[in-house]
């Protein structure tokens, strides 16, 4: 057993990390959320090119192949830099394409997903698709049949304000039947562990945005991190994060060779680190005081993230379900 | 990155498996924190130590199995899954021998493990004095330099089982005066019934006489059973506290068995429309899971070349809350049943979540309270400022 990333994987994220970094992602968001797609679509086409979206692209298509640790690598990186769009719906959209067996359907989008010229929104969760108006097109799954459109409705103000949400419309049916639902659940699952990945990285930039914050900011003569008070709440964030990210590679792997417990991993895994994540929040704007509420502050922008990100691709509760879905001997 | 395991560490999971099959009591023995108890986990012990799986990790010549942590981690899975009993050896095989491996003599070595692996002698662990808890370093019980040895006089408390365990572990004051509390300790080994100790058993929670108050009037002890240099008793006994709080002492075994029972006891007994007690179990089972493999992530990397260090504070507070949330659970969905003790005779499971429930109510509090752990982790692992203390 070797349960550790390798070198490689490890490089990729800081990579990925540096990246982001340089990328200025705060001016993207507030982009994003005022219905500019172009910088973000910028950063896109960067993580593109270093090979974030081929992660769930089968090779025949010009993907990697599904690699789910990979993904989590990314997806860590993609949520600590608070990157607008749909990450996860894209993904699980490529994921759901490439389980369809429906040659045609995969080969127009796939490509152009992996190639970061295809932004897809999957709409399987919900009666809203996460910013349909960005995006190349919206797959929107009801029972056994998948609808591909352009149009949507218009778009509803978000509590997370990157996440721009509106109603998909009509569209062209592309496929129904058994192979819809199989290629459905499969989606759920990567969607289910790459957002969890995300929320980790989330949870870690609020983490080490507050440590920073709380080391300058003096009050009563000293720095308010060296509270007691102050410094548990930190101790439980890093707790509570640090125990997630196992649970999220495991799911991770559990994918990666198709396990039968794949579902119930990858549902512990957003369980664990969506709550990590909102607590993280909770936590950075408690500790930031009342700069913590404002949006000029840019951690806002990771704070709103975080409510949304832990109630999407399956609430709290409905994940807790599902771990406990499966009769104990089942796996 | 992968969670495989060989074939050679599955088939040591099916030897662990077949033997506990065969040895495991069919019913629970009584509590281990009662005379009648203790008596007979010692006879489990020493039938744990005549195969030689009272200490797997441990070399052969000691009486363990040579086992890598893996294994290790493996046969406490297989342990508690078998519904196999506490380990009343515990304060000395998960305490006391990795500090006499890292800083014992080879001659300590040989005379100690080996009774101690096999269930022949019980350890206490003396290091709480009435005026020195979370404080320890100030403690006041001293060592004076004597003929061929050292003198012991003061008190200790609070030590686990030391009302029936034969020999006690702990740090004495050999040096008065020195600048710093931390300095001039002496870390030495005893026994309880040595001529000058009194022990005095302490009724716990739930009245069982789990813990007991030494009295320590000039004990004498040889300079044999010092461990490591008399002064620098601090450092050896902190270059082992780590596993007090990680993962030695308290393996995922025990908690991922825990959450089956719990997974178990929920599906005969809740209604399904309580999602809220759901909610709680389905917390449980993703909390050992967690823990489990967390732990497994530290293995790699100490099997990597890695050490560990401030880490074990994180899973200190990470499993006693579990724990604790394990057995609240748990007596919730036991219902009018919960509320009895764990010797009732209508104690649901021969009483083991009563009784579990109670033990894990202290763990915030052994092994360094989760107070003192969360300081650590925020000033070690963060960074953040020393505040007063
Ligand atoms: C079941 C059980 C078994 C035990 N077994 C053993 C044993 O075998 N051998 C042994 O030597 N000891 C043993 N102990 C003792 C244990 O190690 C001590 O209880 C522990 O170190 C805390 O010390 P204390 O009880 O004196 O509490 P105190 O140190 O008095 O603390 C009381 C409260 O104040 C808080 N507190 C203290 N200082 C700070 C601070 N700086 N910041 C914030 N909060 C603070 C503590 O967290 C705690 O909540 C056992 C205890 C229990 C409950």
């Amino acid at each position: 057993m070797r349960f550790l990333l390798t070198a490689e994987q490890r490089e990729f994220g800081r990579t990925l990390d540096g990246m982001l970094g340089a990328c200025g992602t705060p001016s993207a968001i507030r982009a994003w959320a005022s219905g500019d797609a172009k910088p973000g679509r910028e950063v896109w086409a960067r993580l593109a090119a270093a090979g974030v979206f081929g992660l769930a692209v089968p090779q025949e298509h010009d993907g990697s192949g599904l690699l789910p640790v990979e993904l989590t690598v990314a997806f860590h990186e993609l949520g600590r830099h608070a990157v607008p769009g749909p990450l996860a719906e894209t993904v699980a959209a490529a994921a759901f394409l490439g389980r369809l067996g429906d040659g045609a359907a995969a080969a127009a989008l796939l490509p152009g997903i992996a190639s970061g010229t295809a932004v897809v929104s999957l709409c399987m969760d919900g009666p809203y698709a996460l910013d349909a108006d960005a995006a190349d097109a919206v797959l929107t799954v009801r029972d056994d049949t998948v609808h591909r459109t352009a149009r949507h409705g218009p778009v509803q103000p978000c509590a997370d304000p990157a996440r721009r949400l509106a109603r998909p419309l009509d569209g062209v049916l592309l496929a129904r039947g058994p192979a819809v639902t199989a290629a459905a659940a499969h989606a759920l699952d990567i969607a289910r562990l790459a957002t969890a990945a995300q929320c980790l990285g989330l949870g870690r930039a609020l983490l080490d945005g507050t440590v920073s914050y709380v080391k300058e900011r003096t009050q009563f003569g000293v720095p308010i991190g060296s509270f007691q008070a102050v410094k548990h709440r930190l101790a439980d964030t890093l707790i509570a994060l640090e125990f997630a990210r196992p649970l999220v590679h495991a799911a991770a792997l559990a994918l990666a060779t198709d396990a039968p417990a794949a579902a119930r991993e990858t549902a512990a895994a957003k369980v664990a680190a969506g709550e990590a994540a909102y607590a993280a929040a909770r936590t950075a704007l408690q500790l930031h005081g009342a700069l913590g509420y404002t949006d000029e502050l840019d951690l806002s922008l990771w704070i709103r993230k975080a409510r949304t990100l832990r109630d999407a691709w399956g609430t709290p509760a409905e994940c807790r379900a599902r771990v406990l879905a499966d009769p104990p001997d089942g796996n | 990155m992968d969670l495989d395991v060989t074939d050679a560490e599955e088939a040591f999971r099916g030897e662990a498996r077949a033997w506990l099959a065969a040895h495991v009591p069919a019913t629970p023995l009584p509590s281990l924190e009662t005379a009648e108890g203790f008596a007979a986990h010692r006879a489990w012990e020493r039938r744990l130590g005549a195969d030689r799986w009272s200490a797997v990790s441990w070399p052969t010549e000691y009486g363990g199995r040579g086992a890598s942590l893996l294994e290790w981690l493996i046969f406490e899975e297989e342990y508690y899954a078998a519904g196999a009993p506490g380990r009343v050896g515990q304060n000395g095989i998960s305490l006391l021998a990795p500090t006499l491996f890292a800083h014992g003599t080879e001659e300590q070595r040989a005379r100690i493990l080996r009774p101690m692996a096999r269930g022949e002698e019980i350890w206490a662990q003396a290091w709480s004095e009435p005026e020195a808890g979370s404080d320890l370093a100030s403690l006041r019980s001293t060592a004076v330099r004597t003929d061929g040895g050292w003198l012991l006089r003061g008190q200790k408390t609070w030590s686990s089982r030391a009302a029936f365990a034969d020999r006690a572990f702990g740090l004495f004051r050999s040096q008065p005066g020195t600048p710093r509390p931390h300095q001039g300790l002496t870390y030495l080994m005893f026994p309880l019934d040595a001529p000058g100790v009194t022990v005095r058993p302490i009724g716990r929670l739930d009245g069982k006489p789990a813990f007991a108050e030494l009295f320590l009037d000039e004990v004498f002890v040889p300079d044999a059973d010092v461990i490591g240099e008399p002064g620098a008793g601090w450092r050896v006994a902190m270059s082992t506290a780590g596993n007090e709080r990680g993962l030695t002492l308290r393996s995922p075994g025990r908690f991922t068995a825990a959450a089956d029972r719990l997974t178990a006891l929920w599906r005969a007994n809740a209604a399904p429309s309580d999602t809220a007690l759901r909610d709680r179990v389905a917390d449980a089972v993703i909390g050992a899971r967690a823990y489990q493999l967390f732990t497994y992530a530290n293995a790699s990397r100490l099997a990597s070349g890695e050490a560990l260090g401030a880490e074990s504070s994180l899973n200190k507070v990470f499993w006693s809350e579990l724990d604790i949330a394990l057995h609240e659970t748990a007596l919730d969905l036991l219902g009018p049943y919960g509320a009895l003790a764990d010797d009732a005779d209508d104690a649901p499971e021969h009483g083991s979540w009563a009784e579990g429930y109670t033990f894990s109510l202290a763990g915030p509090i052994y092994a360094g309270t989760n107070e003192i752990q969360r300081d650590i982790i925020a000033e070690r692992l963060l960074g953040l400022p020393k505040g007063r203390r």
